[in-house]
């Protein structure tokens, strides 16, 4: 384990969840692609925190602030989601046209 | 190799196994464990990487959060049993293209980087340490953290609430034509669709 590796998984991470974030037609499905990339990026930053600083702990804030990040992104798109939900009857981005032309 | 790098290895596997599975599988609740199984084995590598606290933390709100995204599975989406075939995706191509581009070019860039070694001693005190940094130095970010957290929480209650303060947020709005007078260019307002005949591409979906 070096911090080679790490970031090499990290970018995977972040390529899967960009794969995902692309792809889906679900709006959940779409905030998983999410939820995995800032995953990616959460990995990065403690490998750079653990393997590259010497143990700073402002390091560690920064996860904290990439981790209120994730709460953010989870709370506002689900309400999102919700309120598109309630307006438009859909759960898939297809069905949404109202921005299209 | 080490148990470290052993370990280190298979959750990496785990990781992005189960995070791939999650764009592969029918089923919606199944995919958002998967998730989580993703999220737990980043969190077991931080733990490695010696950060207990940020490695336990991710584990707890993980584990919250992918329930949460399970309920909603199941309240919104078709199939969140997955007992048919699904796939529900679109430019799955440039999708994949994209993805992989984003790994070569960021695997690239890190293997081409020189990467700064300089690990945290085994006898650090991290947790001590972060816990004194909150506190003290960088007290102004996590508060800030703390503080966008509520504005989320009211965000959130607003998007979601069913009316606003004054009634339905868009309630007889109407957008500008496209020539004045004409028809708005997008969405038909609720209240005139109903004498609405016209056909039109752009309102197939809303009704």
């Amino acid at each position: 384990m070096s911090l080679l590796t790490v970031l090499i998984l990290a970018a995977a991470l972040i390529g899967i969840g960009l794969y995902g974030a692309l792809s889906q037609q679900s709006f959940v499905m779409l905030m998983m692609g999410f939820e995995l990339m800032l995953n990616g990026v959460l990995l990065a930053v403690i490998g750079f925190w653990s393997l590259g600083t010497g143990g700073t702990p402002k390091g560690q804030l920064l996860a904290i602030v990439v981790m209120a990040v994730m709460a953010v992104e989870m709370a506002v798109g689900f309400a999102l989601v919700t309120a598109v939900y309630r307006r438009r009857q859909v759960d898939t981005t297809e069905g949404l046209g109202t921005l299209k032309q | 190799m080490s148990p470290i790098d052993l370990a280190f290895f298979v959750l990496a596997a785990v990781a992005v196994l189960a995070g791939w599975r999650v764009f592969a599988t029918d089923s919606m609740v199944r995919a958002s464990f998967l998730l989580l199984v993703s999220f737990i084995a980043v969190a077991g590598i931080m733990l490695l990487l010696a950060a207990p606290y940020i490695g336990v933390a991710t584990i707890f709100m993980m584990a919250v959060e992918m329930m949460v995204m399970a309920l909603f599975m199941v309240a919104f989406m078709m199939n969140p049993a997955g007992l048919n075939p699904m796939m529900m995706v679109h430019q799955d191509r440039l999708a994949k293209v994209a993805g992989l581009a984003a790994f070569v070019a960021l695997t690239a860039a890190v293997i081409l980087t020189d990467l700064p070694d300089r690990a945290v001693s085994a006898d650090a005190s991290v947790i001590h340490d972060l816990g004194i940094e909150l506190l003290g130095p960088s007290m102004l970010p996590f508060e800030s953290a703390g503080v966008t957290l509520l504005a989320a929480m009211i965000a959130a209650v607003v998007l979601s609430a069913r009316s606003g303060r004054f009634g339905p947020s868009d309630e007889g709005s109407r957008p500008p034509g496209l020539v004045p007078g004409g028809d708005p260019a997008g969405r038909i307002p609720d209240d005139e669709r109903s004498d609405k005949t016209e056909s039109g591409h752009h309102d197939e979906h809303e009704s």
